[in-house]
């Protein structure tokens, strides 16, 4: 497990418990006692913690080294009955960018997502999750499959942004994010849309137009990253936490400003803290709203999303 | 040595008595640095005679070139932003709203009109670059939506003149959402079959390509125009190389096959009456 800097207290409790614990069986004592109390803190710990999260410290654990992402989630939700597709069918398949068909319980699903590396060489091959356009093209391609037997789409959107490289320019990937915005639009079955870790900008939109978007708990969401951000309007790297303040890219203040649907909490800690509890979570609110999308019918689904994206903003006159 | 002798060291001309060119007089193209009249690049539609640049023009001009006798009626002026984010970098966004909508008598970066081109009705919006970069904000987002309304409502074609840096960072999510708000609408368009025409200018990036701007029915470009979604500087900091020659450039995104043809502002209106004329 890897620790934040304002989750060492949380580290420290957690190794005081792992010792009581070895010295209980090695010893023979009794330390039940010992360890009740250490686990009641380390509760409370995190309890404060959680309390007085910064926006900052929210990107922060949308990153967590131990976050779970999409394809986790997606194994778990479908206990592995997940068949997964390959390939945009002009260009070659995007490993940044996942999909496929898989079963929540008796529900056949349409999974896209991007798709983030557990480690150096995995990262490296999922790009970061940042998808290039043959990725949004695939995307697309398995939303209209979806769309063609009638079956609801779930996207899990975890990126840091649509990647900014020479050959992404050359193929278009601002027509493609564009496309799938338009399509995404207008697709006649229902799509519910989960941020579970970043959700920067038009990467994430490029996959974010849903009948429900739902934020979890501990990600952001926002047309740049703080980093970003401060380096274009402060013209440094330092303001950072200030940027993420000042976005209001937090679940709370996305519900606030009616640019999402709902949030869904997270296990105490964060997602990394409990992945199984979290996983439980998120296969239950994905049911529970497609029991609703299911009941209208497509065109007056596709009515109300059209509605829905067209009266954000805020304007005089 | 030289010819004359400074009697005395230090001589400076007061301002009051210095000799200037009067403003607004003579115009210099920001490529090849010929100096031509002002009316004279106003009668050559903001293009320099000498280099063919096509100079950065507002709405307005777009609107003088393309109505008929320059006649059209203005769509949704009124709307101003309400910086719902109380946003603040270096500068309060409410007072750099203040300070731009004073310097440049524009209420917003988007202006919306409906008239006749070439006796055809259509809804024209197009973007002004000097505000704030021609950013998409929530105003943005909305006006080019309502534009959409109006050619939804009147069945009649809808041309978007882009030029823009992307979506506005102080109005963050909220300009994000204008990505989709604007594309949602142009579904609506395409099903009402509809012609729409995306116009492409110097510069268009950002969430502005990765929205409208790359969904029309044809995608076409003023010459030599800065198209793309990354702008060059972080294309170029994420390859760590230099970039080709005449990357993201109009002539670039035709070769590649994100626009259907190049047009020079001369041949602009006579080019989109041909489409016009062969979709109707």
């Amino acid at each position: 497990m890897e620790y934040l800097d304002f989750e060492i207290p949380v580290k420290e409790l957690e190794a005081q418990i792992e010792k009581a614990k070895i010295l209980q069986q090695e010893s023979d004592t009794d330390m039940s006692k010992n360890i009740d109390e250490l686990t009641a803190r380390l509760v409370k710990t995190r309890k404060d913690i959680s309390k007085k999260l910064t926006a900052w410290q929210r990107v922060q654990l949308s990153r967590h080294p131990n976050r779970p992402y999409t394809l986790s989630y997606i194994n778990a939700m479908t206990e592995g009955n997940f068949l997964e597709l390959f390939g945009d069918r002009g260009v070659k398949d995007d490993k940044a960018m996942i999909g496929g068909w898989g079963m929540l319980g008796k529900e056949s699903v349409m999974f896209i997502g991007q798709q983030k590396g557990v480690n150096t060489k995995m990262r490296q091959y999922r790009n970061f999750g940042m998808a290039n356009p043959e990725g949004y093209r695939k995307a697309l391609r398995l939303m209209k499959m979806a769309e063609k037997f009638n079956k609801p789409v779930v996207a899990l959107i975890d990126t840091p942004g649509a990647f900014p490289g020479l050959e992404a320019e050359e193929r278009g990937q601002g027509e493609a994010i564009a496309r799938n915005i338009m399509e995404m639009a207008r697709l006649k079955v229902p799509i519910i849309c989960i941020i579970i870790g970043e959700g920067a900008s038009g990467g994430a939109i490029g996959i974010g137009v849903g009948d429900r978007v739902l934020m979890l708990e501990n990600t952001w969401y926002s047309v740049i990253s703080p980093e970003s951000c401060s380096s274009i309007l402060w013209r440094s790297w330092d303001y950072k936490e200030v940027a993420a303040e000042a976005l209001k890219l937090t679940a709370k203040d996305m519900l606030k400003n009616k640019l999402i649907d709902g949030v869904i909490s997270e296990p105490l800690g964060g997602a990394h803290v409990n992945p199984i509890e979290m996983f439980e979570t998120v296969r239950k609110t994905i049911l529970s709203e497609l029991r609703k999308l299911k009941k209208l019918p497509p065109e007056k689904l596709v009515e109300q999303r059209i509605n829905k994206f067209c009266e954000m903003g805020v304007f005089n006159g | 040595m030289g010819w004359f002798k400074r009697s005395k060291d230090g001589i400076t001309t007061n301002t009051v008595d210095k000799k200037e060119t009067p403003e607004g007089l003579w115009h210099k193209c920001p490529k090849c640095k010929v100096i031509v009249s002002v009316d004279d690049n106003k009668a050559n539609l903001y293009v320099c005679a000498n280099c063919g640049h096509h100079g950065r023009i507002n709405a307005k001009e777009y609107f003088q070139i393309l109505f008929d006798d320059g006649k059209f009626t203005e769509l949704d002026a009124d709307l101003v932003s309400q910086d719902p984010l109380k946003f603040e970098d270096t500068k309060k966004y409410a007072d750099r709203l203040k300070s731009t909508i004073a310097k440049t008598g524009l209420n917003d970066a988007v202006s919306s009109a409906y008239g006749k081109l070439n006796g055809k009705d259509i809804t024209i919006a197009a973007m002004n670059f000097n505000f704030i970069g021609g950013s998409m904000g929530s105003v943005v987002g909305e006006k080019i939506a309502r534009a959409m309304d109006h050619s939804l409502k009147h069945k009649i074609p809808f041309l978007m003149i882009s030029k823009s840096g992307g979506a506005r960072m102080m109005e963050a999510a909220f300009s994000l959402m204008q990505m989709a708000k604007t594309s949602a609408k142009i579904a609506l368009l395409d099903d009402a079959k509809i012609p729409y025409i995306s116009l492409l200018t110097d510069p268009t990036t950002g969430g502005v390509t990765a929205s409208f701007a790359m969904l029309g029915d044809i995608n076409i470009a003023e010459p030599n125009a800065l198209i793309g979604f990354a702008g060059p500087r972080v294309v170029k900091e994420t390859i760590g190389k230099e970039l080709p020659e005449g990357f993201q450039t109009s002539e670039f995104l035709v070769e590649k096959g994100f626009l259907d043809f190049i047009v020079e502002r001369k041949d602009l209106k006579k080019k989109i009456t041909q489409f016009l004329t062969a979709v109707e």
